[in-house]
């Protein structure tokens, strides 16, 4: 059974060291902010299918970073083994590229489904701390199978722009920099928009209160697998934009299944239950993580390899002595 | 009372461990075989099925799931007895096994060590964990529930992280260091006055020392046992079972909540500095990376499998959840063999186990990655489904199985 902590190994090893990215300090600056928001947007793209999830059904799943291993899994095969529907398509490596990432939302939608109707559902009216350690196991098995699936050799996930840069002023920046931020983007604009249809509204209020939600005649079943769905999609676009940047090369390898732990306190820091939290608190996380790691790099012998990543904890733990809901979190009301 | 055993007359009797005289002679007869369990005993070793430990690996394995019952008494007081789910346990147990090392290790090279008596850092370790508990409660009371299971997640990345800055404590990453033997010595002496890892001869027979190494962990155990017990079921426990089962009625109640939050954390800190120093000792070696994620999750496992806030369900559940790996791979074993050899159960089992590259699911040679599933990732697979299975069919664990045969047992032939 491979250990999170050899997972989280493979993470540091694959980090590359803090990187000039400029001539100048200004360029340099650029360079971090440039793979500050990538990474942040990263971790958004997790911290939001937490949210959605959490916004749905009141719990935390942990099997994400599995999920997202699992799905990026199907992603490589659809892309590279069986080239559906590329097939088909032609050459172009856009084409062929983006059809396959369409096909393999499709699985990763259905796995979600899959995993809502057959473990979630029935535990409606359960306590939340059940329904948690439930995505505990199954991260436990879907890790396991997406470790023992993918295997020894990372899998390519043939990214049609691979590791071109470009440079604005001096500071390098790249192309897969902007794919990840675009989908980001594209991602929190539609959720945004989704809150707003009839669907969505129905969800803000299973959220607000499941019991009066269902009362209205919402169905809540209904609401739990969208959010699933919508869950295991984002899982895989982060796990396909974390393989490919910052500055990566486009594979997966069965550290992709930290992710989610790596993300965590992004959605503590906004707020478990707070789509604007998401994105703030994964900017947030994301910036602190990477501007620690290129401007404190001179320090590492003092704070030891692979501090950057400890960096986001440390910031979740301050900002939850100061607002133990996060930043944009409900505070629970209680009552006797 | 004969005869009816719910019938309590007094609350001493109903708030007694063993309140019938068949709990008291059942539970005496389990300790006698417990103890017993180590030893090759002429007569019953020829009882078929019923086989004592001897010597084998199987016995390093039943001090392994003693060591984390301990752990798990210790867990089930903080989110079983009292709600706060925490995820840091293995953290815990970190800090007891490098404040273990830190006094009772051998200095060296470049790592630090006092060459202490088991008597002062077995102690030590606990205090040490109970007080980083306590350093850590107070920002833990302000977050609830599934807030708090994060935060103890962070907390476990933390301490790994900790471990790479401070390589003369931990020994270093993935390398790890050599933890203090288990010895009794009054100080630094040359020769331990009683040691629990050297083969050796008590009273008139020889014993062996993984068997003495299973007495000392069982006589801990029992410790443990009886005092988490009484927490559980005197003042302390009863108001740490009203803050998890209403909080704020807890505390209109007069229940002092952060006070009784903080105790809860020390104490299941105390147990996993204990549990995390002796099995640190008892493996010999590890890696700081041992202590992660993923051993916390064991515990919550071991937890919901046994049934969560109750005594015996914890020690069903370590047993359980400790002793399944092992049995998972000897039961594939088992099938390859049944599989190699000839007639329609040959086939049967050849339809599970994939030897040459046929039909199966699991594989008894491979151990690289891929499919087949090689035997360890199949034992992962059935752990994280069992828990699932348990949460959906049996949320109250093996200890609410007994209780439905028993209940069902108590009326029998009726149903009511």
């Amino acid at each position: 059974m491979t250990t999170l902590a050899t997972t989280i190994g493979v993470w540091i090893a694959q980090t590359p060291p803090p990187v000039a990215g400029g001539t100048t300090a200004f360029d340099r600056f650029l360079h971090t902010f440039g793979r500050g928001l990538t990474q942040g947007s990263i971790y958004a793209l997790v911290a939001l299918g937490f949210v959605l999830v959490f916004k749905a059904t009141q719990t935390v799943n942990f099997a994400q970073g599995a999920i997202a291993l699992v799905t990026a899994w199907f992603f490589s095969m659809v892309l590279v083994d069986w080239r559906i529907p590329g097939r088909w398509l032609g050459d172009n490596n856009y084409v062929v590229w983006f059809s396959a990432l369409a096909t393999a939302i499709g699985l990763a939608v259905l796995l979600g489904l899959v995993i809502e109707r057959l473990i979630i559902r029935p535990m409606i009216g359960e306590p939340l701390f059940s329904i948690a350690v439930i995505t505990l196991g199954l991260e436990a098995v879907l890790r396991t199978v997406g470790t023992d699936a993918v295997g020894i050799n990372n899998r390519s996930l043939r990214i049609p722009w691979g590791a071109d840069d470009f440079k604005i002023g001096g500071a390098t920046m790249y192309w897969s920099w902007i794919a990840t931020v675009t989908a980001a983007a594209l991602a929190f604009v539609g959720v945004y928009l989704f809150f707003r249809t009839r669907a969505g509204i129905a969800m803000r209020a299973v959220a607000f209160d499941q019991e009066v939600a269902l009362a209205q005649g919402i169905s809540v079943g209904r609401v739990f697998a969208i959010a699933w769905g919508a869950s295991a999609a984002l899982a895989l676009v982060a796990a396909v934009c974390a393989s490919m940047s910052p500055i990566g090369v486009g594979t997966i390898t069965a550290g992709s299944a930290a992710l989610a732990f790596r993300a965590l306190p992004a959605v503590i820091l906004g707020g478990l239950d707070s789509v604007s939290g998401a994105l703030v608190g994964g900017l947030a996380i994301g910036m602190a993580e990477v501007f620690a790691g290129n401007y404190l790099a001179r320090y590492t012998s003092t704070l030891g390899t692979g501090y950057a990543l400890i960096v986001p904890y440390a910031v979740m733990l301050l900002v939850l002595l100061v607002r133990p809901y996060g930043l944009f979190g409900t505070a629970e009301i209680r009552r006797v | 009372m004969y005869g009816r055993p719910n019938l309590h007359s007094s609350y001493r009797s109903e708030a007694s461990v063993l309140p019938t005289w068949t709990q008291r002679v059942s539970m005496a007869m389990l300790a006698v075989v417990l103890v017993l369990l180590p030893f090759q005993i002429p007569i019953i070793n020829q009882i078929p099925i019923i086989r004592f430990l001897g010597d084998s690996d199987w016995l390093r394995l039943t001090t392994q799931a003693v060591i984390f019952a301990v752990a798990a008494l210790g867990l089930n007081l903080l989110t079983g007895v009292a709600g706060q789910v925490s995820l840091g346990h293995s953290f815990f147990m970190g800090v007891g096994a490098y404040a273990s090392v830190y006094l009772g290790g051998e200095a060296g090279g470049r790592v630090w060590g006092h060459n202490l008596p088991i008597w002062i850092w077995l102690p030590a370790a606990g205090i040490t964990a109970a007080v980083v508990g306590l350093l850590i409660a107070p920002a833990a009371v302000r977050v609830r529930g599934l807030y708090l299971g994060i935060v103890t997640v962070g907390l476990v990345f933390i301490g790994i992280h900790l471990s790479r800055v401070l390589p003369e404590i931990s020994g270093g990453s993935e390398v790890g260091r050599n933890f203090p033997k288990l010895e009794f010595r009054w100080w630094r002496e040359e020769n331990p006055l009683v040691s629990f890892d050297e083969d050796g001869h008590w009273l008139w027979f020889n014993i062996s020392g993984a068997q003495k190494t299973y007495l000392l962990v069982l006589a801990m155990l029992g410790v443990a046992l009886v005092v988490a017990k009484n927490i559980h079921r005197t003042r302390t426990g009863r108001a740490l079972q009203a803050i998890r089962d209403r909080d704020v009625a807890a505390e209109v109640m007069g229940v002092p909540e952060v006070r009784y939050k903080l105790i809860a954390f020390a104490l299941s800190s105390f147990y996993a500095g204990i549990a995390g120093a002796v099995f640190a000792s008892f493996v010999g070696r590890l890696p700081p990376e041992y202590w992660d994620l993923i051993l916390s999750i064991e515990f919550i496992a071991i937890l919901l499998i046994g049934g969560a806030g109750t005594t015996a369900g914890t020690l069903l559940g370590a047993f359980f959840v400790v002793l399944l790996p092992r049995n998972i791979e000897s039961f594939v074993h088992w099938m390859s063999d049944q599989a190699a050899g000839n007639g329609p159960w040959a086939a049967f089992w050849d339809l599970f186990v994939s030897a040459d590259a046929d039909f199966g699911f699991v594989s008894d040679a491979q151990i690289a990655p891929g499919f087949p599933l090689p035997a360890n990732a199949l034992d992962a697979v059935l752990y994280g489904a069992l828990v699932i299975v348990f949460l959906l069919f049996e949320p109250r664990g093996l200890f609410g199985i007994w209780v439905k045969i028993r209940n069902y047992w108590k009326g029998w032939p009726f149903t009511y």
